[in-house]
């Protein structure tokens, strides 16, 4: 927000008497300590060769030092906070988890780390966390157990253990619980949804809420007690004894069963037979916590799920170059090009969008809109994006656009003719992305002046919530171009799988075989429910039926025909079936009919169906595993882990089965090879193995 | 307007020309009112200077009294008029309650509504809450991009720049002190005129003065923004006042047309802008970029205005000059451009006491600085003011 501001803003974060740089005492690596005026002592926790902090191994060392030295000499009171700009802690170190060995040596890592935070809470002194940004899983139960918290009003709060399929193990369990209401406490752990500041003030989870010019008078106010402090009550205590927590504890499962089911996701189970037993007693509590921490570390779910962090931080790091870019310039305001224009909107860039019309153009608009007060929070802030997404019906934004997005409909001829009236207005540097995801890219290069600046960015639908994009690249692409969309996508917060252009890409090459199969079981007479219950026992989000009514069945035909016609490769004809649907109107969600029928967004299913087998699974998913491995092998996508990250973020793919590689490797690929065998036998050429299988190594 | 007429009068009537010899009129004012469209015009036809005299009001915010000036200036510099008076006026006082768009909305369908049951009807859609008025004081003070009221800016600057709740006290109450000094000293005789209104009531000097200040008085102030670790009080900030102001810029030619004897020179201005947020910081920016253009350094000007919007944020001003990181990253300079001796910087008090009619106050301290200058004999002089917006004005002032 200016040269001025970029000037003044780092004195912005109050570190008391360590402000300038000030060293304090002690030679601590990550930890600073120094006294005001006043006796009271500012502890800064500033981890060393890191842009975040955690609670690695030496950083709790180092934490049981300087405790081991401020109970030597007591303070005043005591300020804890963290000196890196981006947040507070952001929990443990997770890289660290792989090493820790079998249960036994976590519950004595855990009983030791434990024993730390338990010392800080014992503390004589009065302590308050001050906590900015990022306050999560270990970093919330640090500032646990300090007397008070206080936040600045940028802070979000949470316990994200959860979708690692842990739960905390720092005293979270204990402590939390007893500071606010427990359901709220159960449904932050259960959840690990964050917690804004303002409605942790609400919970009384922090006891105030400053910008951060008030940190200091408000942090002297916590440690000579004159902080207002409105918590939690008799509530609690009813909520928090024994028959409370029964029946809060079977409401509790009930819930959780809906959307994680134990036998895939065994965490929030363990939490709440945790909370129901234990609850009443802090001591049995820490005690029990360790055992269910080190039990579930164990697990398979939650290694597959620590891995699927490590995917995500990998493709992460593939947006890491640079793009300067300002301006992005998107043509076609239908469902994509309307919603990528908004996302990238929000996300500060400059945005033009055009279109032949102005109704589609009005119909983004509302919508970027209605997106912009689910996921805002500040009025200025939606305001801001609006004015910053231009409606541009003569498409006059491509001249200044450091980036063009083509959203389009699926014509060749149209695309092309997009393209030949856009490029020689374009900028010398100006990247051309198509959001195809059917037709090559090398016959939309053709006619380009500059082939080597066009690259594929596919996007999936809803743009909001779809964090994956496949960047398509093609035998003439820039090196350059690439790694600008790709670090173009880091600045929107999307996640880039780079993929070789070839039918269908990646996901919706392997999702496609998913929808087939399952209208070739609709065909032997099985019912949808059934059909789909099959997936979904599995682990993914959704069957394949619900997901074709998703996507459109006008999509879902078109991808078919088209892979179909390009990939050598035998698929089940059933276009038929579709184009019967299509025809008559019945495209899906979209327009109310599909297989299902849809009310109010939600399809109408029967209850009563027949229950699945396992069979029924394999036949659904295995032809998913063998277009990952056939894509594999043609080098359309470089390694298995980004397979398994882009199937994770796209489709939602079992995330705790770890990705389509990671788990055919954990049955045992030959397991899978010859049951596509047997299937090719017994239903057909399309359940042939791929070649690659053989030569996995 | 009664208060820009009241003030225009008694300066016309000791020119040696008539009130028709002006060429135009430029007036600042921030809050306008429906009744008084273009209050340049206005205050032109009441004071008499005739239906030919053209006239335009000006808003740069708080800059529109020291904009009216500076674009007359401009005017005459060009060689366009030879004779224009220039001012300022608000009154802050009777900035208008709003109704809320729900109410005009139901307001504008009764008033659409052309039979008995129509109306009854859109009657019926009435709602209490439609009485609750928005304040358009609260509104006009608060920056729409930001969304930080102009007291809260200073709150910032406060912070990055360690003035603390003591500081701004002292400064303020060292303000009033001097403010009662020269109104005791007759400091603003020939500057200030008593206005007598229709009442009979005689107003004569500005009552926000409060000589008995103290840091201790000041100290017992609730913070008047940021409730309850700020540090800016009702006590250390400007007051929010009516008032109008107005001066005379004349050509060469005209001077020596109706033998006049110019008080002082405009040299130069400049303006400056910068984040909404950080607003009070505006005159550090015009101020510096005026003094490199003219090769001035710090010590060669002999007194300043400052518009005290806030005492906060008038020291962090100061303390910015003192910056080292801050002249250098910001300012482009090779070091701090220096320190401001206090006996040369709002020598008679400031809005603080006076109060801080937005629109006038650009002018005031122009036509102020000039008047000190003359009874303290200096050579050259700065009046600089930050706007809410995120602006600065700034105006270098010789003598003759």
């Amino acid at each position: 927000m200016g040269k001025v501001w970029d000037v003044l803003a780092p004195r912005n974060l109050e570190l008391g008497p360590l402000a300038g740089g000030a060293s304090g005492q002690g030679n601590w690596k990550h930890w600073k300590l120094a006294r005001d005026d006043a006796g009271i002592a500012w502890l800064v926790l500033d981890k060393a060769g890191a842009g975040a902090n955690t609670l690695s191994t030496d950083v709790l060392s180092e934490f049981d030092d300087v405790l081991a030295a401020i109970t030597r000499d007591p303070p005043k009171g005591m300020v804890l906070r963290s000196g890196k700009p981006g947040g507070f802690i952001a929990g443990a170190d997770i890289g660290e988890f792989g090493t820790m060995g079998d249960a036994a040596a976590v519950e004595a890592r855990l009983t030791q780390g434990n024993e730390i935070i338990d010392r800080l809470d014992r503390l004589s002194v009065p302590t308050v966390a001050v906590i900015h940004g990022y306050c999560l899983g270990g970093g919330l139960e640090v500032a646990l157990a300090c007397d008070y918290r206080v936040a600045v009003d940028n802070a979000s709060l949470g316990f994200p253990e959860v979708l690692l399929g842990l739960h905390p193990g720092l005293g979270g369990t204990v402590r939390l619980p007893r500071l606010i209401n427990p359901l709220e406490a159960m449904t932050m752990m259960l959840t690990g949804r964050n917690v804004r500041a303002s409605r942790a003030k609400g919970l009384g989870l922090v006891d105030a809420v400053v910008p951060e010019r008030h940190v200091r008078a408000a942090a002297n106010a916590a440690v000579t007690g004159g902080l207002k402090t409105k918590r939690g009550g008799k509530l609690i205590d009813v909520v928090n004894s024994t028959y409370g927590r029964k029946l809060a504890a079977n409401r509790m499962r009930a819930e959780t069963a809906k959307k994680a089911p134990i036998a895939h996701y065994p965490a929030p189970h363990a939490l709440i037979d945790l909370w129901e037993v234990h609850g009443g007693s802090a001591p049995e509590m820490e005690k029990a916590e360790i055992a269910s921490f080190a039990r579930l570390l164990t697990t398979d779910t939650s290694r597959n799920l620590v891995r699927v962090f490590f995917l995500r931080e990998k493709l992460k790091g593939l947006a890491d170059g640079k793009f300067a870019g300002r301006h992005v310039h998107v043509i076609g305001a239908g469902a994509m090009g309307g919603d990528i224009a908004a996302w990238c909107a929000w996300h500060g860039f400059t945005v033009t969008l055009a279109d032949m019309k102005a109704e589609p153009l009005a119909g983004a608009v509302k919508r970027a809109a209605d997106l912009y007060g689910k996921i805002g929070h500040k009025g200025i802030d939606i305001r801001d994006a609006l004015d910053r997404l231009t409606p541009d019906l003569a498409g006059e934004g491509v001249r200044s656009a450091d980036l063009v997005i083509e959203a389009v409909p699926e014509t060749l001829e149209l695309k092309r003719k997009v393209y030949a009236g856009i490029e020689p207005k374009m900028k010398p540097g100006a990247i051309l992305a198509t959001n195809t995801s059917s037709i090559p890219l090398e016959q939309l290069r053709e006619g380009l002046q500059r082939p080597d600046h066009l690259v594929g960015l596919h996007f999936f639908n809803p743009v909001s919530r779809m964090q994956l994009v496949e960047v398509v690249s093609h035998d003439q692409v820039a090196a350059d171009v690439l790694a600008k969309a790709r670090a173009f996508l880091g600045r929107i917060d999307r996640l880039p799988a780079p993929v070789k252009s070839a039918p269908g890409f990646l996901v919706n090459r392997a999702l496609t075989p998913y929808m087939l199969e399952a209208s070739v079981m609709l065909g032997e007479g099985k019912t949808r429910e059934t059909i789909d219950a099959a997936a979904v026992a599995f682990g993914m989000p959704m069957g394949p039926i619900e997901l074709a009514d998703t996507v459109g069945l006008d999509i879902c035909l078109h991808v078919a025909e088209t892979l179909k016609a390009s990939l050598d490769r035998p698929m089940p004809d059933l276009s038929h079936v579709l184009k019967e649907k299509v025809d008559k109107g019945e495209l899906g969600r979209k327009t109310g009919q599909g297989f299902y029928a849809w009310k109010d967004g939600e399809a109408v299913k029967e209850r009563e169906a027949a229950a699945p087998t396992p069979e029924m699974t394999d036949r659904l998913i295995l032809p998913m595993l063998d277009v990952c491995m056939a894509c594999l092998r043609e080098g359309v996508v470089a390694d298995e882990d980004t397979v398994d990250g882009s199937m994770i973020f796209a489709t939602g793919f079992a995330p705790f089965r770890g990705g389509p590689m990671h788990y055919a490797r954990a049955r045992g690929v030959p397991d899978v090879r010859q049951t596509l065998w047997q299937f090719s036998q017994r239903y057909g050429e399309r359940f042939r193995p791929d070649a690659g299988w053989n030569d996995l190594k | 307007m009664d208060l820009a007429v009241a003030c225009g009068r008694p300066l016309l009537l000791r020119q040696p020309f008539a009130a028709d010899a002006f060429d135009q009129v430029i007036l600042g004012c921030v809050n306008v009112i429906a009744d008084e469209m273009n209050p340049a015009r206005v205050a032109a036809l009441r004071l008499g200077m005739g239906d030919e005299m053209t006239a335009f009001t000006v808003q740069i915010n708080c800059g529109s009294g020291m904009q009216s000036i500076d674009t007359a200036y401009r005017y005459i510099r060009e060689g366009h008029s030879d004779l224009i008076l220039a001012g300022g006026t608000d009154a802050l006082s009777h900035s208008p309650l709003i109704f809320r768009r729900s109410a005009v909305d139901w307001y504008a369908r009764l008033a659409g509504a052309r039979d008995f049951w129509s109306r009854l009807k859109a009657m019926a859609g009435f709602r209490p809450s439609f009485l609750k008025p928005v304040i358009g004081l609260e509104r006009g003070l608060t920056d729409p991009v930001v969304e930080l009221n102009m007291g809260q800016t200073a709150e910032v600057l406060a912070h990055v720049f360690h003035i603390s709740r003591r500081d701004a006290d002292q400064y303020a109450a060292e303000s009033q002190h001097r403010l009662a000094h020269a109104q005791k000293e007759g400091s603003f005789k020939g500057e200030l005129e008593a206005s007598l209104a229709r009442d009979g009531k005689v107003y004569d000097y500005d009552d926000g003065v409060r000589p008995d200040s103290s840091v201790e008085t000041l100290a017992a102030l609730k913070p008047a923004f940021e409730r309850p670790w700020g540090k800016v009080t009702a006590g250390n900030s400007s007051q929010i006042t009516d008032g109008a102001s107005w001066v005379i810029l004349a050509s060469e030619k005209a001077l020596h047309a109706h033998k006049l004897t110019p008080r002082a020179v405009i040299v130069d201005s400049e303006w400056s802008a910068l984040d909404p947020s950080i607003m009070g910081l505006g005159p550090v920016l015009c101020a510096t970029a005026l003094m490199r253009r003219h090769s001035l350094a710090l010590g060669d000007i002999g007194l300043w205005e400052l518009n005290e919007a806030f005492a906060a944020q008038v020291l962090a001003c100061l303390a910015a000059w003192q910056d080292e990181t801050f002249c250098r990253k910001v300012l482009g300079l090779d070091g701090v451009l220096g320190r401001i001796d206090r006996d040369k910087l709002n020598v008679d008090g400031g809005a603080i006491g006076l109060g801080h009619p937005v629109g006038a106050s650009g002018n005031r301290i122009v036509l102020h600085l000039v008047n000190a200058m003359k009874r303290l004999g200096v050579k050259q002089g700065i009046a600089t003011e930050c706007i809410g917006g995120g602006q600065g004005g700034a105006m270098l002032i010789e003598a003759v």
